[in-house]
């Protein structure tokens, strides 16, 4: 934790009084593709930390400690408010298979996931989607972010590496550019919109 | 940048919950919007985090909000609101069913939302 948020006479930033509504968007990706950086380019409050001790579902990932069976995760998240009432959450999670049992709770009721994705580690990648494809029904799309020393792949190729299903979005993005990042989530509640579970109206 | 660092907490997380690990409503989500009831006080049994609770949410925040500025895992905190939701000194803000996906008039909503940030 760093110092400022560790001082707990720190008011929270409020919601206005009329957002009554919350929705929530997973950012989903390896360790350092920059999930914190994008959800810190589109928050309206600094992005907040929270931990989480689960216990892992595999041994002998960590050879370091083959009997762990506990660890602690850092979730970090940030928060947009899109219409007077409505709130939308990005929480940003490992999406390893040993996390599994933090994201799947998180994956409940979520419009959708980016995926982030970082082409000088693309095999980094497949456990994610793996998980996404196998394990949940929600909306995904796949965001490839740029990094300055990025190969400069052609989407279809990066589309075609990942295995990906014709219909699932592919776009490139630079996570630290708000305009860039907001794309991206466009790109996903546009595809979400296409999938029957959200075609009822419940206002 | 990603820093993801680990961390363990000092406390045991049974000691603040007295045992429980488990809250007694199964709706809270770590989006789930909550705030004080404000004509109630807090019962002078509840502790120092309840109160600190209480005292956070004069405003409407999300569940994982409060956790992260009480430094504490939601899981956890979900079992403190859940208990002061049932106290009356909490309120679920939330106006919609909890496990109940968004619709596309609200997807819609949110779309025009975000094109015009």
């Amino acid at each position: 934790m760093d110092s400022a948020s560790s001082d707990r006479t720190v008011p929270g930033q409020h919601l206005a009084p009329t957002v009554a509504r919350s929705v929530k968007v997973l950012v989903v990706g390896a360790f350092g593709v920059g999930k914190t950086t994008l959800i810190g380019a589109v928050s309206e409050i600094d992005p907040l930390r929270t931990e989480e001790r689960i216990t892992t579902a595999s041994v002998g990932i960590d050879p370091g400690q083959p009997n762990k069976e506990t660890t602690t995760v850092a979730m970090d998240f940030g928060r947009i408010t899109v219409t007077d009432d409505i709130a939308l959450y990005l929480f940003g999670t490992p999406g390893q298979r040993r996390f599994w049992d933090l994201w799947a709770g998180l994956a409940d009721g979520a419009v959708g996931a980016l995926v982030m994705i970082d082409t000088r580690h693309l095999e980094d990648s497949f456990e994610v989607l793996d998980q996404l494809e196998l394990r949940t029904k929600i909306p995904f799309a796949v965001v490839v972010n740029q990094f300055p020393d990025s190969p400069n792949y052609p989407l279809e190729r990066v589309r075609a590496a990942l295995d990906l299903l014709p219909e699932t979005p592919i776009v490139e993005c630079d996570a630290r550019d708000r305009q860039s990042a907001v794309l991206t989530l466009i790109t996903l509640v546009e595809h979400a919109m296409t999938f029957p579970v959200f075609q009822k109206v419940n206002a | 940048m990603d820093t993801e660092e680990y961390h363990d907490h000092p406390v045991r997380s049974y000691v603040l919950t007295s045992g429980r690990a488990h809250p007694s409503r199964n709706t809270l989500r770590p989006e789930t919007l909550v705030r004080a009831v404000e004509s109630r006080p807090v019962l002078s049994t509840a502790g120092r985090l309840e109160r600190e609770l209480v005292q956070l949410c004069r405003g409407t925040l999300a569940l994982a909000e409060v956790a992260a500025y009480l430094q504490l895992p939601v899981s956890l905190v979900a079992v403190m609101v859940s208990d002061l939701v049932d106290s009356g000194n909490l309120t679920i803000r939330s106006n919609h069913q909890a496990h109940v996906l968004p619709g596309k008039d609200i997807l819609e909503k949110i779309l025009d939302g975000l094109r015009k940030l």
